[in-house]
């Protein structure tokens, strides 16, 4: 029974020895329209502690990349509607002034995105947005902050950095682009930085140069990161744990190994089964039917109760409250230990 | 019965076949090319060209799946569009069915496109907004002269066999389809012609994983109940891995490696095979990268380098592998699996290659 499996509200439970650096509580995020609202993000909380690497995964509409633009409030001012509280190294993100806001965005927490073609601006150098962002937010000399750019370049390990310095986005490949995203992201050392696919879009053999980077530049850093991704297997590259998204809310949590063996939450196993990795060949794959639910009329219940091949009546009948069956895990399911019995 | 004699030409990639049996493959590709000129300069002159596919021989047997990858730029998708004839080729030779296409005793274009047919990776874009999802797989069979109610029916049928409800879905637009649903479409309109080859043109990559899982398994199981024979080109290493009996490996518009999947995926010859399949992430933790097996991003196709393509990136390159381009090569006597590295070209000069007297059939360590 629910009762049994030790039903705790979320970040109360956390044993933290450390103060978290973002703390998020009961994140809502809908967007107004005319014709309709959609609820992107229902009910988010999670901490982050200094120097830990979280992943959010989960596919296309699951919320993912709004709860991360939340955290630096990037979302559009008229259409979206944020609630909750979301606090990042003691700032009060949601309820910060504009200018306040637009100081604490690079100095504290920063963000890269998938596609640097439309992230970068097309009519300054690599090197004049360096030193832009770094002047903006410090009081330093045209010299010393272009120092600093070449510094950064080096940093994120582009070859002969200072005549990249000079060089347009168009001008640079794929994976240098992605570099120079993460040169002007991390030229005010942020605390956190906020990662939105940022590998998504690049081939094999960059994807994984651009992982290792970001890997090696937060030890070397000691910076928190929030990784947005689809891709199970981009996670297992770089986190440190997993946080499963659908339907807009959080529906698994824990340490990456552990959530990758041995998921708790259907919709995880579903996803690990559905997923093709290395050394399958023509095994028929276990799908998840149906598809991801309509985000403007979600039902106050599981979410994805409608797919799940455990489902029953009781699923229905309210949303599911986080349960964790041991420590540092949880999943958002009322028949977790059913389910775990029966297979 | 004539198509042994359009096999000779150069090496020893193909051996022509005694008959044309059931072993005759059911696609044959000779040194296809396609360079597209760049123009620039005050006149709109060519200055230089993108050689997008160069000189690209390969075969697919009836009912086999074959997988080609390489990362952007690469010409896999250029190479589907060729030989569907949506690109025309600067050079080269396609043999369908053992007629040769675009020639006179062979396959006209438009007998081609009804015996194979593609299917693209934006499943919104290949649809026509406008039509209703059963006429538009109606539409090729309408066009190649079945009476239209005949197509009709065939179009209902097969919204069934891709899993979609025809009285439900039939008569809906693409907009009023998920992704998932539309690629069924897209799907069965490619079927609709009762072709024997299906080009997928990273027909799966734009899906989420849990959708994409379930068209995997309906291509399969087409695959069975049509005798249908793929080409099926990704990014996905994995997902090719899953889905082809053999795998061409391209870089730079050239063939790097061709051989069955079980034999490449384990001991890839080509140093790019290699490096490529090393990329990929790994789900366990414990089994992370250390480091990244290439630095660098893929050179443009446009003045690629001289020799071999890849020697820029390659830990093994020398002197050899910017005067000579490597031919393909077989790793194993029956010809079934071929690299192109002058590592295992003996005699090539690389000094990695065995010498040309000791030359046996032998594999390679790259």
């Amino acid at each position: 029974m629910a009762e049994t499996m030790g039903l705790v509200q979320d970040v109360s439970a956390t044993p933290s020895r450390v103060p978290p650096i973002v703390q998020v509580d009961d994140l809502h995020v809908r967007f107004v329209s005319k014709d309709a609202t959609v609820y992107a993000v229902n009910g988010v909380s999670f901490t982050l502690d200094p120097g830990e690497v979280l992943c959010i995964l989960g596919e296309s509409g699951s919320g993912k990349s709004v709860t991360l633009r939340a955290l630096m409030r990037l979302l559009p001012r008229k259409r979206a509607v944020i609630n909750g509280r979301v606090i990042v190294d003691g700032h009060d993100i949601l309820s910060l002034s504009t200018s306040a806001l637009s100081r604490v965005r690079g100095e504290i927490v920063s963000m890269i995105f998938q596609e640097p073609m439309t992230a970068l601006d097309p009519v300054y150098s690599i090197g004049e947005q360096i030193t832009e962002t770094v002047r903006r937010h410090e009081k330093i000399g045209r010299a010393a902050a272009e120092a600093r750019a070449l510094e950064l370049l080096e940093l994120v390990q582009i070859p002969s950095a200072k005549r990249r310095l000079k060089a347009f986005p168009h001008e640079l490949s794929g994976g240098l682009r992605q570099r120079a995203m993460i040169a002007i992201a991390l030229s005010c050392r942020p605390r956190v930085l906020l990662a939105d696919e940022p590998t998504t879009a690049l081939d094999a053999t960059v994807q994984i140069q651009i992982l290792l980077l970001l890997r090696q530049l937060q030890k070397e850093l000691g910076m928190s990161v929030i990784f947005v991704t689809h891709d199970l297997g981009v996670a297992g590259e770089i986190a440190d744990r997993i946080t499963v998204m659908y339907g807009g809310r959080f529906v698994e949590e824990g340490p990456t190994t552990a959530v990758m063996r041995d998921p708790l939450h259907p919709y995880t196993r579903g996803l690990l089964a559905s997923t093709v990795h290395g050394q399958m060949h023509r095994e028929r794959l276990r799908t998840i039917e149906g598809s991801p639910p309509n985000m403007e009329m979600l039902p106050a219940a599981c979410s994805f109760a409608p797919r799940c091949r455990y489902a029953v009546d009781r699923c229905l009948e309210g949303v599911p409250d986080l349960h964790r069956p041991f420590p540092n895990r949880s999943a958002r399911c009322i028949r977790l230990e059913e389910i775990g019995s029966m297979t | 019965m004539s198509d042994c004699r359009k096999n000779i030409r150069r090496e020893p990639v193909t051996t022509c076949p005694p008959a044309p049996t059931e072993s005759q493959p059911l696609l044959s590709v000779k040194g296809l090319r396609k360079y597209f000129p760049v123009k620039g300069g005050l006149l709109k002159r060519q200055i230089a060209a993108i050689q997008a596919v160069d000189d690209v021989s390969f075969e697919v047997r009836r009912g086999e799946v074959l997988g080609i990858v390489g990362e952007s730029g690469c010409g896999k998708s250029t190479t589907a569009r060729l030989l569907m004839r949506l690109i025309e080729p600067d050079a080269g030779q396609v043999i369908f069915d053992g007629k040769e296409v675009g020639m006179r005793d062979g396959m006209t274009v438009t007998d081609l496109r009804r015996h194979a047919q593609m299917v693209f990776q934006d499943s919104y874009s290949s649809l026509n907004p406008r039509l209703p999802v059963e006429d538009t797989i109606a539409f090729g069979p309408v066009v190649h002269g079945t009476a239209r109610s005949k197509a009709k029916e065939r179009a209902r049928y097969l919204l069934n066999e891709v899993g979609l409800d025809p009285s439900r879905f039939g008569r809906r637009y693409p907009h009023e389809l998920s992704g998932g649903q539309r690629q069924r479409i897209n799907i069965a309109r490619a079927l609709a012609l009762q072709p024997q080859m299906v080009f997928l043109d990273e027909a799966v990559s734009a899906l989420d994983k849990s959708v994409e899982a379930q068209v995997l398994n309906l291509l399969l199981d087409l695959r069975e109940e049509f005798n249908l024979t793929y080409v099926f080109i990704s990014h996905d290493l994995n997902v090719v891995q899953y889905i082809s009996d053999r795998v061409l490996v391209m870089y730079l518009g050239k063939v790097v490696e061709v051989g069955p999947i079980g034999d490449v995926y384990k001991e890839p010859a080509h140093p790019y095979t290699h490096a490529l399949l090393s990329s990929r992430p790994s789900m366990d933790p414990e089994d992370r990268k250390k480091e990244s097996p290439l630095s660098g991003d893929p050179p443009t196709p446009i003045n690629p380098p001289s020799g071999c393509r890849f020697r820029t990136r390659c830990a093994f390159a020398e002197d050899v592998c910017a005067r000579a381009v490597p031919a393909l090569t077989p790793i194993r006597a029956d010809g079934s699996w071929l690299a192109a590295c002058h590592m295992i070209i003996p005699g090539s000069g690389h000094s990695r290659a065995a010498a040309i007297n000791e030359a046996t059939t032998g594999g390679t360590n790259g």
